[in-house]
């Protein structure tokens, strides 16, 4: 047991990317998001990793996992909910990108009726997410995101590494391109 | 070692292995508490600049979410900044935060200064971390640059290292 000097602490990735996680692309690099729903910052970098994604498909391979401050987001875990419960539907990504697009409006109302529109079974959903079926489900993200360092909401992590630099699209362009530089 | 900060000499930071001074602090208008209370079980000290900090990604509030993973190592947790009693609790009340946090405030960075972690220049505490151990030792510590939040990984591991819990057997994980 020791004082560790922070500055030669890295944080990396504690849990490898798996068949449990909500990927999309398949490209060499790993780019991991750890976010929240209802925080604005997350909201933010949804667009940005739209553009990225678009920019660098055959580079990255994305993955969102779950980090919900509930005590200061009060319906992020709910949200987070609903995306699981969409992600057992096959749904995950068009839920996770509803709920992005109408983060101000989250309550548990509009979070059913988001459920409706993308054609979903919403009493079906509605009593999974109330009976809390899911909920170990994003705490493991949540748990996992902390064992590895995640500090707030947006964190990212390039090849299990914590990117801690912006995530302004040029900053992130600039990370992955390195990253797939290095791996060549 | 007292812990107690001697004129000529710069204060250095708690290290592992050294006895943590023992304060009270007030967490409200009319209470205090401090490390006394957590004999028995391990205590975490989390000393940080101040109060609002104004992203989502707050130390407090970080910590506050992660609290059931705390209490599955029984640890206590205490935030400490040289705010006033009514400036943390109108913070708390703002980012849900429900563990003490603990005025530093009269004579103001006392027990910062105890630990080695007040910024003399700024007025401030350091963004410092101390994980007791159940008989008021300090088993780990680290201070962190101030713009940067430590997160919570540090903590856990050192919890693991008190508790005898190895990595294979983490909870949760």
């Amino acid at each position: 047991m020791t004082t560790t000097p922070f500055q030669v602490t890295v944080a990396r990735l504690v849990v490898p990317v798996g068949p449990d996680d909500h990927t999309l692309s398949d490209g060499q690099v790993s780019l991991v998001e750890y976010g929240d729903y209802q925080c604005p910052y997350c909201g933010m970098a949804h667009t940005i990793v739209q553009d990225l994604l678009r920019l660098r498909h055959e580079t990255v391979r994305y993955t969102y996992r779950h980090f919900p401050l509930t005590n200061v987001h009060p319906y992020a875990d709910l949200a987070a909910e609903v995306a699981e419960a969409a992600a057992a539907r096959g749904k995950f990504w068009p839920v996770h990108n509803w709920l992005f697009e109408h983060q101000r409006s989250i309550n548990p109302r509009q979070l059913m009726v988001g459920v409706e529109r993308l054609g979903l079974p919403s009493e079906e959903i509605a009593g999974e997410v109330g009976a809390h079926v899911l909920l170990d489900r994003v705490r493991r993200d949540f748990v996992g995101g902390v064992r590895s360092g995640v500090n707030g909401t947006p964190t990212f992590f390039i090849n299990g590494i914590r990117h801690d630099g912006g995530y302004a699209l040029e900053e992130l362009l600039e990370a992955v391109d390195e990253a797939a530089e290095a791996t060549v | 070692m007292s812990g107690s900060v001697s004129q000529s000499v710069p204060p250095t930071v708690l290290q592992a292995g050294q006895r943590a001074p023992d304060f009270e602090l007030p967490d409200a208008p009319d209470h205090r508490t401090g490390t006394t209370q957590f004999r028995g079980r391990p205590a975490v000290l989390a000393f940080y600049p101040a109060d609002w900090s104004p992203v989502c990604g707050d130390q407090m509030a970080l910590y506050q979410a992660v609290m059931p993973e705390f209490e599955r190592y029984n640890a206590g947790v205490l935030g400490i900044s040289v705010d006033n009693v009514w400036s943390h609790r109108a913070f708390a009340e703002d980012r849900g935060i429900t563990f003490p946090l603990l005025a530093d405030f009269e004579p103001k960075g006392e027990v910062a200064r105890q630990y080695g972690v007040y910024d003399e220049q700024s007025g401030v505490c350091q963004r410092a971390l101390f994980v007791l151990d159940g008989e008021g030792m300090v088993a780990w510590s680290q201070v962190a640059p101030s713009g940067i939040n430590p997160g919570a990984d540090g903590i856990l591991n050192a919890l693991d290292g008190l508790t005898g819990i190895d990595s294979g057997r983490r909870p949760v994980l």
